[in-house]
């Protein structure tokens, strides 16, 4: 059995979506290249004009949008409606430079509810069901998301927001929650939880969790199905598109399906921006066709991953997502937090330190955790413990500022932190996050 | 009056401290007291040697992080209530120790303390007008 929330769109055979398809990306261009000078400049700059592109098949035609451009923008240098028509703004962690602010008209909520509302409902979400949204709510979008999705289903909705995990599954119990939307490593955490208060799945009632944000492993979905007794169901999606629910998971839990009717996917080779044929891995590239006030066209996600169209055995036509296997730049995801090592560099040049430094990652207990080992010079050393430990406090709070986690900071002599050919190794990242 | 300590940073890794240790040895550097400071990452080697000067330039050719700290090297009767007179002369004078250790000479009755002390010149004067002997950098570093 196999449950949909908009069968048409979901089962829509490729000539009809790429009809639909064509349809919107038409208008979409001619919507930006009149409304956001910024693209419209970067169309005139590659002599493109909204008359050359006549159907997908002339979406390569287009300029990519980065986040680099996302930053010279912002905050208002891409949108595409006048603000008396946004009703919401979303935004990701990080920096000033590198925060991205997200705007929404009514009509671009109610698209991103339709995509939460077809995930919940492909993990098994009806309007019977008890929706427990333990993403963070407020600027992230991983709340707000699935809380208007789970709404959408007509599930009675939990708005928990992540944290004080007794209370969460007090409410799981109390409330017979039967549908738990979180990142894979709150889930993990809960599923630890639980069993540290001497009770097992049979508890409680959940019996699916649509968890994302966060790279996950094919171990941990089984270690976190059988400690919470569910169907773990991956969901992907980024701010600057409109937040989870770009694509997701089905019954085969087998990679994503994409909303192809709001979001045209490419993969592309991340060094000369090429599109490369399906079934190839590269960065992912999406175009939204359906969004008003912040339409990317043609953004590059750097998530590295593969697309296919093999035949899904849930019915489903939409094209098909692998979990992002990897970034085609240095950025990290720490704790469900886009992570650039740069910003841990901007720190350390403001504190007075040699920008010589290196960020291990690794995950603990399905956590993650963060370390920066420093190289101190002769000055910043002193005779006390505390003298030295003061010194790594207020590092570790200027870090945390400005990345929203807190890190380990460790203090170490020069010149010790391992270079490779001469060069600086600055990331180490120990998770197995990629099956 | 005061008294050149070496403070060397040392990580908590097998074999840093025997190669701070070693290197000392092989330039004929005398150690004359010590202490180790310990947290979880890493420990502070505090030093008194023979030749203070020496001993920092040969650390830091070898690219040891270290730092050099003026102490106030005291004299404490060897007896039972000795280092509390010296702390309780402090005390009353509000000097507060930011941390301390002890040595002896080879043969005498007294023993001696090393003070790491927040002002040195305000822990002097009491230490002097509290009667202690306070022992000139030669004498440390000849002992």
């Amino acid at each position: 059995m196999e449950n949909y929330w908009n069968k048409e769109i979901e089962c829509m055979s490729r000539e009809e979506m790429k009809k639909l398809q064509d349809e919107r990306l038409v208008k979409q261009v001619k919507h930006v290249y009149e409304n956001v000078p910024y693209y419209k400049k970067l169309m005139d700059e590659k002599g493109v004009t909204p008359d050359d592109i006549k159907s997908t098949d002339d979406l390569h035609k287009l300029p990519f949008l980065t986040k680099a451009d996302l930053r010279d923008a912002y905050p208002y240098g891409l949108l595409a409606m006048p603000l008396s028509e946004c009703v919401r703004i979303q935004s990701t962690s990080g920096t000033t430079g590198r925060r991205v602010v997200a705007f929404y008209t009514q009509h671009d909520v109610d698209l991103w509810e339709e995509c939460c509302a077809r995930a919940i409902t492909a993990a098994g979400g009806t309007k019977d069901d008890v929706c427990q949204v333990a993403y963070g709510y407020g600027l992230f979008t991983g709340g707000p998301g699935l809380n208007g999705g789970s709404h959408k289903v007509g599930c009675l909705t939990l708005p928990m927001s992540s944290g004080n995990t007794e209370r969460q599954i007090q409410f799981m119990r109390d409330l017979n929650a039967t549908i738990l939307c979180c990142t894979p490593s709150y889930a993990a955490y809960i599923g630890e939880t639980l069993k540290e208060m001497g009770l097992t799945p049979d508890d409680i009632k959940l019996k699916a969790g649509i968890f994302g944000a966060e790279p996950w492993t094919e171990e941990m979905r089984r270690e976190i199905e059988k400690s919470l007794g569910i169907k773990a169901y991956d969901i992907y999606g980024l701010t600057e598109t409109s937040g989870p629910g770009v694509s997701f998971e089905c019954c085969e839990q087998s990679g994503m399906h994409i909303n192809e009717d709001h979001f045209i996917p490419e993969i592309i080779d991340p060094d000369t921006g090429e599109v490369l044929p399906e079934g190839s891995k590269g960065e992912l590239v999406f175009t939204s066709i359906t969004k008003e006030a912040f339409p990317l066209l043609r953004y590059r996600t750097r998530d590295i991953c593969v697309l296919s169209r093999k035949k899904c055995s849930c019915g489903r036509t939409l094209i098909k997502m692998t979990k992002p296997m990897g970034r085609s730049d240095d950025m990290l995801i720490i704790r469900g937090v886009n992570v650039f090592p740069s910003q841990i560099e901007t720190v350390l040049l403001e504190q007075g330190y040699a920008p010589n430094y290196q960020i291990e990652v690794d995950r603990v207990n399905n956590s993650d955790t963060l370390d920066v080992y420093v190289e101190m010079n002769e000055e910043q050393f002193t005779d006390t413990v505390k003298g030295i430990q003061e010194k790594e406090k207020s590092l570790t709070a200027a870090i945390k500022q400005i990345l929203g986690i807190s890190p380990k900071v460790h203090l170490v002599s020069p010149k010790t932190i391992a270079r490779s050919e001469g060069k600086a190794v600055r990331v180490i990242d120990k998770r197995k996050l990629h099956d | 009056m005061l008294v050149k300590q070496l403070s060397v940073f040392i990580e908590n890794k097998p074999g840093k401290l025997s190669a701070v240790t070693r290197l000392l040895a092989d330039n004929d550097i005398d150690i004359r007291a010590f202490s180790v400071a310990d947290s979880r990452d890493f420990g502070i080697l505090r030093l008194i040697v023979n030749d203070p000067d020496k001993a920092s330039q040969v650390l830091k050719e070898a690219e040891v992080t270290i730092s050099v700290t003026n102490v106030i090297a005291v004299c404490i009767g060897d007896r039972p209530g000795g280092l509390a007179e010296a702390v309780d002369c402090l005390y009353k004078a509000n000097i507060s120790v930011e941390y301390m250790y002890a040595f002896v000479e080879k043969s005498g009755d007294d023993a001696f303390a090393i003070l790491r002390v927040e002002n040195n010149d305000k822990a002097l004067e009491a230490l002097t007008e509290g009667g202690f002997n306070i022992l000139t950098a030669e004498r440390v570093y000849s002992i």
